[in-house]
């Protein structure tokens, strides 16, 4: 399996950055972090489950609760320069594959 | 989820190669790059010169809302085989980086799918490196920004 591809779709998610961006500052409990989107909260668990499994979050148990926080050395791999490249060109083909079909269709 | 765009990009390699796979014909991915009308959709810049031969040249250019000249690029085309490749070179005036050389190959996967392989040769590794650093500036979105802020603090 390809963990950093995993991790690149991981941050492509919306809602998944802004859970990143919560947690960068302070660890946090599921319920905390849930309270700070109108996403219904199994939702949000989902978005915590496929960030933990991308080692982009890490659990804490304190007590009962479970606190997440970032992973700083995983985040690193995510600065990587080539992705935003690739994305650039991702968008590029993107919109030439929509230009064609219509293209296609048109005529 | 497979991503359909790749970077190859070996460290320490003045090249790297990008491949994508389209739902579309090969002719009509091939038509992306030749018509000049068609460029300057998908490409988000005028062309202001496309000549699809060989020792043909190109001139691309882009400008603000205001008006103003943001970027502008030209090159040689060395060759151009109609649905099967191009080979150009690519520079950006009025920058300090030299000028790349690209191979670009197109290839029919099934009658409604196609792949191009793009193939980037730079004058360093220095310069490769560089160019996938500020290559992406105008595509990048703000939430990948703060993050890369966060994570530089990180750091």
């Amino acid at each position: 399996m390809n963990l950093r591809r995993d991790v690149f779709q991981a941050i492509a998610d919306p809602t998944r950055r802004a859970i990143l961006l919560l947690v960068a500052s302070q660890s946090m409990t599921a319920g905390s972090i849930a309270s700070n989107f109108d996403t219904a909260r199994p939702t949000v668990s989902k978005h915590l489950q496929i960030l933990t499994e991308c080692e982009l979050l890490e659990q804490n148990q304190n007590g009962r609760e479970i606190y997440y926080h970032i992973n700083a050395k995983k985040m690193k791999e995510v600065a990587d320069f080539i992705e935003p490249f690739r994305k650039m060109w991702d968008d590029r083909f993107n919109k030439l594959e929509t230009i064609m079909k219509k293209y296609k269709s048109n005529k | 989820m497979q991503q359909k765009t790749k970077i190859d990009a070996e460290d320490g390699k003045q090249e790297l190669v990008i491949t994508r796979e389209f739902d579309l014909p090969l002719e009509l991915l091939f038509k992306a790059y030749a018509e000049p009308e068609i460029v300057e959709q998908w490409m988000g810049t005028k062309v202001l010169k496309l000549e699809n031969k060989k020792h043909g040249s190109y001139q691309f250019e882009t400008s603000d809302a205001k008006g103003n000249v943001v970027f502008q690029a030209n090159g040689v085309i060395h060759e151009f085989s109609p649905n099967h490749k191009i080979t150009r070179t690519f520079e950006m005036e009025n920058t300090p980086f030299d000028v790349q050389l690209e191979f670009l190959e197109f290839e029919q996967l099934t009658d409604d799918t196609s792949k191009l392989n793009m193939h980037i040769v730079y004058k360093s590794v220095a310069l490769r490196d560089q160019m996938m650093q500020i290559g992406f500036a105008p595509g990048i979105n703000m939430a990948h920004n703060r993050l890369q802020d966060i994570v530089s603090k990180l750091k």
